[in-house]
């Protein structure tokens, strides 16, 4: 740890270096019909070998039918901001939400 | 809101052990007389079984000390699917004379072993295992493909689970094979050399003998698969722009148990605790 | 990790603004034990603490692998030599998750692998141990990985989030762990004299040090108040230690074998499991880098290591060329 990235909010990315291989984010389906779902992240030096290190990684136990690689820096995340502005917006529109309708409650197939 | 941290139902951590076949049902079926190989069938599971069980036992030293942590459970992976092959072949070749995978693995001498020298080669550096492999890769993979064919239903069953791995262990090699030699002068260097040192074991796997004869459909004949290696090997070569090492075979013999210098002491290893308890359980 | 998409850069003044908002928040969500995610703000020091942490577990799965891997070749039944082999390629899953969870905080494998070849980082002292039989894997299996799995199970509660989630995956891969040793040592116990024996000979070598897994005395232990006020550690190393006590006596049972504590007692008074003190200053030697197999443990692993770079640094090397061609095509 360095002592640049005191008290700092994001996060430092690792060194570059000469032979080390970038970082691959993770992404497995576990069955077919459902989401590909974050499983963890490994090192690889290119996209197939990234592959099929996940399949010997993530998938030794039938965890999977389909599998996701990606860069871990082509990831654009949400500002990970203490206030939380950027997901405000869904907060208080209940109405969004089907137990927002109490007047229906007890209709049959509704 | 709460993040559900530790979510044991989180699907993408799922396990669940599959249903593919498995050395014990074989186990099982042998002992319950439920299949029960002919002598010659026997014999030709115990090349098989052997070729794994060897190549197993080699790959399975690379756990802890592989190039990078990633590559530890890639190699771990190729060598529990071949000790699965291996344990298969060995349980289905023991019921033809009532022993066990285990009775076979550990209590035969060294001339009872019916490996190809190719599998009891040293691993060297990582170049020559991947050299290994490759060609290992590039002659089991149509192999088990026939045997799928095979008039024994044993034999086609055994052959249909594993082709599926070996499939997987081709793109590994193969993967590697390209890297290594497009990789770095270095890298170049020692693939080309765990090349020229893995060559000479090539002519034994192809080598046809009376028992291959005698099997019929029951077997394949390994002359028959030599032409589809050298396209497989040439499609890959050329890509990494190596050539085929002109070395000259090696006098081989495994077949007939003659084995290498090697063997010994790799059968001695893998032997030594079971044969200090003979009869004990484990 | 990801990028943080954000604007411009920030001065100081917003700076400290942006932290005095980060450390409220930080509170607030350890407050209702709810999860750290990568990118919120966090202190400085629960940000080195969890790297310490998380890195020191990742070498001990990673170093622990060698006592295992050193029976996989010897195996005395293919069943046995299966499931080893898959056990100890799972310790190798297990490193590589939590170094990945170690890297959402700024340190990059490399590095921590570069102060593990160099001696400068620690883990677990039992691996430190030499195995010279084959029960010492049912030992390791049972009491070992038992150990561990009392540790993990309520680090699955971690306030940090990718910690927590590592740890998820880790404990499921472990189930089979304990079992399997257990059950080495059960066909060991029920088998010839020798092999009973040979089974006692490791329980009694590996109960010690096995129980100082869970670390120092709680009055001896500085990082773990902190540690349990973050919400990373659940329970103190004394209260663990007791519940593992507790199972280990009823489970030799089974076994038919014996612990090597006469002391071992339930007290009404606490609720917990005593048992004999336990030797901390050869703990503390081993810890020190003086035990039976620190230098062969950290050689191992630092020839594999640089045995390695030409293969790792080939296949960056073809990486680019590959990108480069690849590049060519596009433009053309
Ligand atoms: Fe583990
Ligand atoms: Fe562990
Ligand atoms: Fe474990």
């Amino acid at each position: 740890m360095n002592e640049q990235d005191k008290a700092s909010s994001t996060t430092p990315a690792p060194e570059p270096g000469a032979h080390r291989w970038p970082l691959w984010e993770v992404f497995v389906r576990s069955n077919r019909g459902l989401s590909h779902v974050h499983a963890g992240s490994l090192h690889a030096p290119d996209a197939s070998m990234a592959l099929r290190n996940a399949r010997d990684l993530y998938t030794r136990r039938n965890e999977g039918v389909s599998i996701w690689v990606v860069p871990a820096d082509a990831i654009a995340a949400s500002d990970p901001d203490a206030k939380g502005a950027f997901f405000e917006s869904p907060q208080g529109k209940d109405y969004r939400h089907a137990t927002y309708y109490t007047k229906s409650e007890g209709v049959k197939h509704l | 809101m709460t993040q559900s941290v530790g979510d044991s139902s989180a699907s993408a951590t799922r396990i669940t052990p599959g249903n593919a076949l498995r050395p014990e049902d074989i186990a099982q079926a042998t002992r319950q007389g439920a299949a029960k190989a002919s002598e010659d069938v026997a014999e030709y599971a115990l090349r098989l079984g052997d070729d794994a069980l060897i190549l197993a036992q080699r790959l399975s030293h690379w756990i802890s000390r592989a190039p990078e942590l990633e590559e530890d459970v890639a190699l771990g992976n190729i060598a529990l699917d071949q000790l699965g092959h291996a344990r298969s072949f060995l349980s289905y070749a023991g019921s033809a004379w009532g022993k066990s995978e285990d009775d076979l693995a550990y209590f035969r001498r060294e001339p009872e072993f019916r490996s190809a020298h190719l599998f009891e080669q040293p691993n060297g550096d990582f170049a020559a295992t991947i050299a290994r492999q490759f060609i290992v890769a590039n002659y089991q993979f149509p192999l088990y493909r026939e045997l799928t064919r095979s008039s024994d239903p044993m034999l086609a069953a055994i052959a249909a689970k594993a082709v599926k791995e070996v499939d997987y262990h081709l793109d590994h090699s193969t993967q590697w094979v390209l890297r290594l030699a497009g990789g770095t002068q270095e890298s170049r260097r020692r693939i080309i050399a765990g090349f020229k040192l893995m060559w000479p074991c090539v002519g034994e796997l192809f080598e046809d003998d009376e028992l291959t004869a005698r099997l019929g459909d029951a077997g394949v004949v390994p002359s028959s698969l030599r032409a589809e290696f050298d396209r497989g090997v040439a499609d890959v070569f050329t890509e990494a722009e190596l050539d085929v090492p002109a070395s000259p075979p090696a006098t081989g013999g495994g077949r007939h148990g003659r084995h290498s210098e090697h063997m010994g002491y790799l059968l001695a290893e893998m032997q030594v605790l079971a044969r200090e308890f003979p009869g004990a359980s484990w | 990790m990801a990028q943080n998409v954000q604007s411009g850069g920030v001065s100081t003044h917003e700076q400290s603004e942006l932290d005095a908002a980060g450390a409220e928040n930080f509170d607030a969500i350890i407050a209702r034990d709810s999860r750290i995610e990568p990118r919120d703000w966090m202190p400085e020091a629960y940000r080195r603490s969890l790297v310490r942490q998380i890195s020191q577990h990742a070498h001990s799965e990673i170093i622990g692998m060698q006592p295992e891997a050193n029976w996989i070749t010897r195996a005395p039944s293919l069943k046995r030599k299966s499931i080893l082999m898959a056990k100890v390629q799972d310790e190798a899953g297990h490193g590589l998750y939590l170094y990945s969870a170690a890297e959402t905080l700024g340190t990059s494998r490399d590095e921590m692998m570069d102060a593990l070849v160099a001696g400068k980082a620690r883990y677990s002292s039992i691996f430190n141990y030499p195995t010279p039989t084959w029960a010492d894997m049912g030992a390791i299996g049972w009491m070992v990985d038992g150990a561990a799995i009392c540790n993990q199970v309520p680090l699955c509660r971690a306030s940090y989030g990718p910690y927590g989630r590592a740890m998820v995956r880790v404990c499921k891969e472990e189930s089979f762990h304990q079992r399997q040793g257990f059950e080495i040592l059960l066909e060991l116990a029920n088998g010839t004299p020798e092999q009973k024996e040979m089974a006692q000979d490791a329980v009694n070598r590996w109960y010690a040090p096995s129980l100082m897994m869970f670390g120092p005395p709680d009055d001896d232990s500085p990082n773990s108040k902190q540690s349990m006020a973050w919400n990373i550690k659940r329970f103190s190393n004394d209260e663990l230690r007791s519940r593992f006590v507790g199972m280990m006596v009823e489970q030799v049972k089974v076994l038919g074998l014996t612990l090597p504590d006469t002391q071992i007692r339930f007290n009404e008074a606490t609720k917990k499991w005593d048992h004999a003190p336990l030797d901390w200053e050869e703990f503390k030697e081993v810890l020190a880098g003086r035990g039976p197999c620190n230098a062969q443990r950290l050689e191992r692993r630092r020839s594999a290591h640089e045995e390695g770079a030409w293969v790792r640094e080939a296949a960056t090397a073809y990486a680019e060329k590959q990108a480069a061609k690849n590049a060519q095509k596009v433009a053309a």
